[in-house]
């Protein structure tokens, strides 16, 4: 249906073999796309400001006061946000592909270029990396805003609760997994859309899947179920990489759990994918 | 743009703009002719009673590693219908249906255990002076030595007081302060038929009523005594990623003297009873009494209260533990309802139906009403079958599920309709103020269900989880609480058994921002351009 369109254009230095857009055509393809929305900056925007205020938020509520035992992961206090930042990123990916389902860009889209595979890639790779920067700028928000206020809030040093610094290696790997996490978050969302194709029941899908386990496992009395629960689930899993104490305690070790999560992003980047290659658009 | 134009007499019927009727009839007929719609309600009902129904299947609800028909028969029914806890050391005698029972409390002091490592026949080594704060010891009258009888008593406390307590759940002060050889208590409950009066003194002449109580069904001879007993130490340290409890059995020991008793039978005799024992087992020298001249030493252990989830220990399942899948439910109406608004944006329709009906308030109650009702429907019929369904599951497999009123039960499960109902209205009205249904579904689910993950996982710390509970829309699913919270029960008092808003407070907040986000959809639906 769809071959006597895309002629290859003079000029234009990104086409492969055939006439049709190799793999940087399509990323400069999805990145016009995106960049030209002004959705995207805006959502990029409010995923770093929200994650940053909810975690400064939480960071305020925190007081530990002299003379009691404060049994707080202060690091992981600190990137609290990161539950809220992941509902925007989940918006953020949902849209990317969403839209285009919603607007019928679609079929401009896979006539422009028929290797729909290479479009989703395209599509996840670009989000990645907008994700990441984002993540990366969140992260180093929440990181000072508890620098700066959790020390004024009786977490000192002198008590066991050293100053914030990615010196410190679980504290490193707590924020590069955070923004790890929330780029994972958002191809999990992508795929999620390309299945579903709609980006309301997407957002909706992802958000079930993200909050339902930790709210099932907290009704859930026997505890090897609920042990259970807290490992397969994308948000319980995923967020024990910002774990730095207590690990023995964790239903799941903080690599680990951020691998579950990339397996469920895998997955529904596979059944998207596929279901986008063979399936009318 | 303009509108109205279109909706002009029709030729040949009478002049007239579509009537509110018919707006709401439009609004129905689009919703009952997408199948996706239709079909999404019902995966939402059906999510509800699945979720249910298999997070209960892997629940152990029953203390005490009892299983099957013994858990249900080891606790107790109060006259009120609700769970107790009715163990207690009774010194007691028979009394008429008019008499009265006086006691001087002279001290009152305990032990307890605080590493909750006690097994039955606990020796006297492992435990530790001190006295918690809702033991008790004083007078009480008493349908009969069964547990979960009715009885009113009146009884020096730990921490609280004196305190007028009746049938498990009543509790009304009286003078405050500890019992001891320098300050005792006097207490004094007097029996007319089945009104049951407590009075408290602090000298023995000048009384003070506490309160009445009525004791429905109270027999001709009752049983009037004295009694002590003191509830698990406990010690909760609400923290982060999880407040855990640490607790053990403990003991009161109540001196008494100047003991009456009136209406009593003549030459009746003391007789000492362990009732309902329950809890750890001590050796018979550690409870009991010892009666010297007019000096009654009552020692027990127990407590007589209601049964709340989460003390640690004992029976614990919910009916609203069956409604877990209430979330999944909600998220599932909540994507319909802003799709009920936003498909219209996305494919034009809009200006089709604010053309049809110009008054466009009228179109926004009318779709407003619509999924409201059908969340309601939707809401009700699937957490009916989770509720009776799951509850007798539950208990075929031996689990048990604290009993509620009726009353209780149908506010649960019609307030879980309600509440996916305004969840429905406030998805419709985000969606009409944001006009991208991807948007509203997040912003929706974020607000009703974020705070209550976060609370629930106890990410936060106890008190900012709470005040989440108060004031954002999760407040709601307060409306869910089918056990209230007992100021005379130590527990650990934290989301998911318990909410910091009374049921309909907290169901209010939800309805507020529902209201004020459709305010929002109106006044924007009205300026700005469809």
């Amino acid at each position: 249906m769809s071959r006597t369109l895309p002629a290859r254009r003079a000029g234009l230095p990104a086409a492969g073999p055939g006439g049709w857009p190799g793999p940087r055509g399509a990323l400069h393809a999805e990145w016009t796309k995106l960049r030209t929305v002004p959705e995207t900056t805006w959502l990029l925007i409010a995923t770093v400001v929200l994650t940053v205020a909810v975690s400064t938020a939480a960071a305020a509520a925190t007081r530990c006061s002299p003379g009691t035992a404060c049994p707080v992961d202060v690091p992981k206090l600190s990137l609290t946000g990161i539950e809220f930042g992941q509902a925007v990123v989940a918006v953020l990916a949902v849209l990317a592909i969403g839209s285009e389902y919603s607007s019928g860009m679609i079929r401009t889209t896979l006539t422009a270029m028929p290797r729909r595979l290479r479009v989703l890639a395209a599509k996840a790779a670009v989000l990645t990396g907008l994700v990441l920067a984002a993540g990366t700028v969140a992260v180093a928000g929440c990181l000072l805003a508890g620098r700066l206020i959790l020390p004024g809030h009786g977490f000192t040093a002198a008590r066991g609760f050293p100053v914030l610094s990615l010196a410190n290696g679980p504290v490193l790997r707590a924020a590069a997994g955070s923004v790890l996490y929330l780029a994972l978050i958002a191809l999990l969302s992508l795929g999620a859309c390309a299945v579903l194709r709609d980006s309301a029941i997407a957002v909706g899908v992802v958000l079930g899947l993200l909050y339902l386990f930790p709210i099932i496992a907290a009704v859930v009395s026997d505890p090897h179920w609920r042990r259970h629960l807290e490992q397969i689930g994308p948000m319980t899993a995923g967020l024990a990489i910002q774990a730095t104490t207590g690990l023995r305690s964790l239903p799941i070790s903080p690599w680990a759990g951020l691998g579950v999560l990339a397996a469920w992003a895998a997955g529904a980047l596979l059944a998207g994918g596929l279901l986008l290659r063979f399936r009318d658009a | 743009m303009s509108t109205g134009v279109i909706t002009r007499a029709r030729p040949g019927g009478p002049a007239r703009r579509a009537g509110f009727g018919s707006v709401l009839r439009a609004e129905w007929t689009k919703f009952r002719t997408v199948r996706g719609w239709v079909v999404g309600m019902v995966v939402a009902a059906v999510l509800i009673d699945l979720i249910g129904l298999l997070a209960v299947q892997s629940s152990i609800a029953c203390g005490n590693g009892r299983t099957g028909a013994a858990c249900l028969q080891s606790v107790p029914t109060g006259p009120g219908g609700e769970a107790v806890t009715d163990s207690f050391y009774f010194v007691h005698r028979p009394l008429a249906s008019h008499g009265s029972i006086t006691a001087r409390i002279t001290t009152l002091t305990g032990r307890y255990v605080s590493g909750g490592a006690a097994g039955p026949g606990l020796p006297g080594g492992g435990l530790q002076p001190g006295i918690q704060p809702w033991s008790k010891a004083g007078i009480i009258i008493k349908a009969g030595t069964k547990p979960g009888s009715a009885y009113a008593a009146m009884m020096a406390t730990g921490g609280h007081g004196v305190r007028f307590q009746y049938n498990y759940a009543q509790d009304l002060p009286g003078l405050p302060g500890r019992v001891s050889a320098v300050s005792p208590r006097w207490v004094r409950l007097t029996r007319s038929g089945d009104v049951i009066t407590g009075y408290d003194s602090a000298d023995g002449r000048h009384w003070t009523k506490l309160g009445s109580a009525r004791l429905a069904g109270l027999p001709a001879t009752a049983q009037a005594g004295l009694f002590a007993t003191s509830p698990m130490y406990m010690k909760v340290t609400s923290g982060f990623g999880g407040s855990s409890g640490q607790e053990g059995p403990s003991l009161a020991t109540a001196v008494f003297d100047h003991v009456g008793v009136s209406g009593g039978q003549p030459g009746g005799r003391w007789t000492g009873q362990d009732i309902g024992a329950n809890g750890p087992a001590y050796s018979g020298a550690q409870i009991g009494f010892r009666q010297a001249g007019g000096r009654f030493t009552v020692t027990g252990s127990g407590d007589i209260a209601p049964v709340v989830p989460g003390t640690g220990s004992g029976p614990s399942g919910t009916i609203e533990d069956h409604l877990a899948g209430a979330f999944a439910g909600l998220i599932a109406v909540v994507v319909i309802a802003a799709l009920f608004m936003t498909a219209e944006y996305r494919r034009g329709l809009i200006r089709t139906t604010l053309a049809a009906s110009p008054r466009r308030g009228r179109v926004l109650a009318a779709k407003a009403i619509v999924l409201g009702l059908v969340g309601f429907a939707a809401g009700l019929a699937a957490s009916v079958i989770a509720v009776t369904v799951g509850v007798r599951l539950s208990r075929d497999q031996g689990q048990y599920v604290l009993p509620v009123t009726w009353l209780t039960e149908a506010r649960v499960i019609v307030g879980t309709a309600a509440l996916l109902a305004v969840a429905a209205v406030l998805a419709v009205a985000i969606g009409t103020v944001l006009r991208r249904s991807a948007v509203a579904v997040a912003a929706v689910v974020v607000a009703i269900v974020l705070p209550y993950v976060l609370g629930v996982a106890q990410v936060l710390p106890a008190g900012a989880g709470e005040w989440l509970l108060r004031v954002t829309p999760a407040a709601g699913f307060a409306i869910q609480q089918s056990i209230p919270h007992y100021a005379q029960v130590t527990a650990q008092y934290t989301p998911p058994a318990y909410f910091p808003l009374s049921p309909w407070a907290g169901f209010g907040v939800l309805c507020g921002y529902t209201a004020g986000a459709l305010a929002l959809a109106l006044y924007l639906l009205r300026r700005r351009d469809a």
